[in-house]
């Protein structure tokens, strides 16, 4: 890849529990490059918001530590840089949507207000130049009656609203990178196709690169290039979104796949029960040697008692399953 | 425009719509009354009653509404002096060291309040240490002891009260950081690259306002009464007329006449009430769980 923008390379984060400190995500490598859109997807608890909140220089504010790894974005190591340029580059070069757009935006504040605080932060703009921007920012994220809006309190706006409003706090400066926790998880099934529909239309107008954090496989199916699947903080397949979904390398990406509802099947007289994949994800504390999926694979065998590294299926598709080597030496 | 410490009055907004409430709500509007005509007899009294407080008018103790003492129809203290003309000029003192100690406790109290909110651990530690000190202290004999070592005048004894009063509005403010640092609102913010300072001044505090503010107004009663139980203590400022220092100098005759006791009692019982009921309507007002539909 050759416009990259962010690198991760063995990326360790930890958290302390009970005065030890435990992984939560364990030598995680991953690159994106320019306008691209990955999707991070896993279970509750596999590390994805832990890895943003890495990206974003926050991991330290929840009492985590990160050992190991670096995070280059535009070749600067994120883990080596003061806090006082990470300050700088947040909400500035990388920014980040969260899952709750009801409680993300503050509430005494006027919506154009806090579009327009982001850019005289970061551009040090006047106050008039950056309420234009922030109208034209609404604009952008194609907000009815923006210039009514702007002069609105969060409490006044809808989910959806809300949500386009924080997309363009996000992308008020012109990030390289913008990183999505679940953005619409907490909206209604016709509004979260129109936020994918306006990520994907602002990724398209401005090459911001996007790191799409979610459990849904069908919105990463739509909007995603790459997809990275996650299991208990550790990378399990990364690969081309047509690769993973059609041939899936990794028993736990194949489960996730079959455990999401599809409606354009033609309809059979009687729909079969959803697969699911027994058990949980294992808390860290208890997480041994070895492959972490084995107590819930399907094809558990001797060797996953040793973790397997990333196996190569093709040339941009990888899964750290020892099926995988077997398979080529078959 | 871009963020104001308090949100800017529109249709539909937090603040208007507080104000709405506030507007229908009748102890509150009584209040607001009360304080008006209190803050305006502070103002111009002493132009309309030009009576120096300290010149003797008529015998001694002479009763309120007395035929033969016209001139003063409040009654005079224990050595002749008007006790109307007391009432007025002694009205702009004692609103003054109210609202001074009242800012000041709640300048003190917000700042160290916020500070152990936002940043817990040993820094909430040590300044929760500091503020149990403050706390196991008796107040007013704190506050004895600071004027005391500073000499009675009204700023001594404003800040004295300030320096004893703070821990109410630090526990308070405390409390509000330690529920909003860890909202969404907070982490988006500081996503978007704010610094602890701005996070603390800008965006959390607020969103803490409207309990603070009610607070702040009923410090200023609880300022007023202290300043009156200084001055009853003998502690006042001998030099300025206040209510409380009416009370106190009058005390021993009290038996023998009740007015010059009882009056500024009644003065500072009117106010103490206006600002206690304006500050229960701005609860009501504030508090979206009792806001009527």
């Amino acid at each position: 890849m050759t416009d990259k923008i962010l690198s991760v390379e063995g990326l360790t984060i930890e958290f302390r529990i009970g005065g030890r400190f435990f992984p939560v995500v364990d030598g995680l490598s991953f690159d994106l490059a320019r306008g691209e859109m990955l999707g991070i997807v896993g279970e509750s608890g596999c590390g994805k918001s832990t890895t943003a909140l890495a990206i974003m220089g926050l991991v330290e504010e929840t009492s985590g530590r990160v050992p190991a790894g670096e995070i280059k974005l535009n070749g600067e190591n994120l883990l080596q840089t003061s806090r006082r340029r990470m300050r700088q580059l947040r909400g500035n070069d990388v920014a980040m949507i969260f899952q709750e757009p009801m409680s993300s935006l503050n509430p005494v504040f006027t919506v154009g207000e806090q579009i327009a605080e982001v850019v005289r932060l970061h551009h040090g703009a006047s106050r008039k130049a950056a309420m234009d921007h922030a109208y034209d920012m609404l604009c952008k994220v194609h907000i009815p009656a923006p210039e009514k809006r702007l002069h609105q309190y969060p409490h006044e706006l809808s989910g959806g609203m809300r949500q386009r409003v924080m997309i363009a706090i996000a992308l008020a400066c012109g990030p390289s990178l913008l990183i999505a926790d679940e953005p619409t998880t907490a909206l209604d099934v016709t509004v979260q196709a129109q936020i994918f529909d306006l990520l994907q239309e602002l990724r398209d107008a401005t090459g911001t690169a996007i790191i799409l954090i979610t459990h849904d496989m069908g919105a990463v199916a739509e909007t995603c290039q790459r997809v990275l699947v996650m299991y208990a903080g550790r990378k399990v397949e990364e690969g081309p979104v047509e690769a993973i979904l059609t041939e899936p390398s990794h028993p736990y990406t194949s489960g996730l796949i079959r455990c999401t509802p599809h409606l354009d099947r033609d309809p059979p007289a009687q729909l079969p029960m959803l697969p699911e994949i027994p058990g949980i994800v294992p808390p860290v504390t208890e997480l041994g040697k070895g492959c972490p999926f084995r107590p819930r694979c399907p094809h558990a065998h001797a060797r996953c008692a040793d973790m397997p590294p990333v196996i190569p299926v093709s040339a941009n598709h990888g899964a750290a399953c020892w099926l995988q080597e077997e398979e080529r030496a078959a | 425009m871009s963020a104001p410490a308090a949100p800017v009055s529109r249709p539909g907004s937090p603040t208007l719509e507080a104000l709405r409430m506030l507007a229908h709500n009748g102890p509150a509007v009584v209040g607001i009354a009360m304080i008006a005509t209190i803050v305006a007899v502070a103002a111009i009294g002493p132009l309309l009653y030009p009576v120096d407080p300290y010149s003797i008018v008529a015998a001694p103790l002479s009763p309120p509404f007395d035929e033969f003492t016209p001139q003063a129809p409040f009654g005079t203290d224990y050595l002749g002096r008007d006790i109307l003309a007391g009432i007025i000029h002694g009205a702009r003192p004692t609103l003054l060291v109210g609202a001074f100690a009242a800012a000041l406790t709640v300048v003190i109290g917000v700042t160290i309040g916020a500070l152990a909110g936002f940043y817990g651990g040993w820094i909430d530690q040590a300044l929760l240490r500091l503020t149990e000190f403050f706390q196991v202290l008796p107040p007013l004999l704190l506050a004895m002891v600071l004027v005391t070592l500073f000499s009675p005048s009204l700023p001594t004894i404003a800040i004295s009260i300030g320096i004893v009063s703070w821990p109410a509005a630090m526990r308070l403010t405390r409390g509000e950081f330690l529920r909003i640092r860890q909202l969404d609102y907070v982490k988006a913010a500081r996503a978007a690259g704010a610094r602890n300072r701005r996070l603390i001044w800008r965006v959390i505090l607020p969103n803490a306002l409207p309990p603070l503010i009610i607070s702040a107004a009923l410090t200023i009663g609880v300022s007023i009464l202290f300043e009156a139980g200084l001055s009853f203590l003998g502690l006042g400022d001998p030099n300025t007329m206040t209510w409380g220092l009416m009370i106190g100098a009058n005390r021993e005759y009290f038996l023998d006449a009740w007015w010059p006791v009882s009056i500024p009692g009644v003065a500072i019982f009117f106010t103490v009430l206006s600002v206690s009921l304006l500050g229960d309507g701005l609860n009501d007002a504030f508090n979206p769980k009792l806001r009527r539909r």
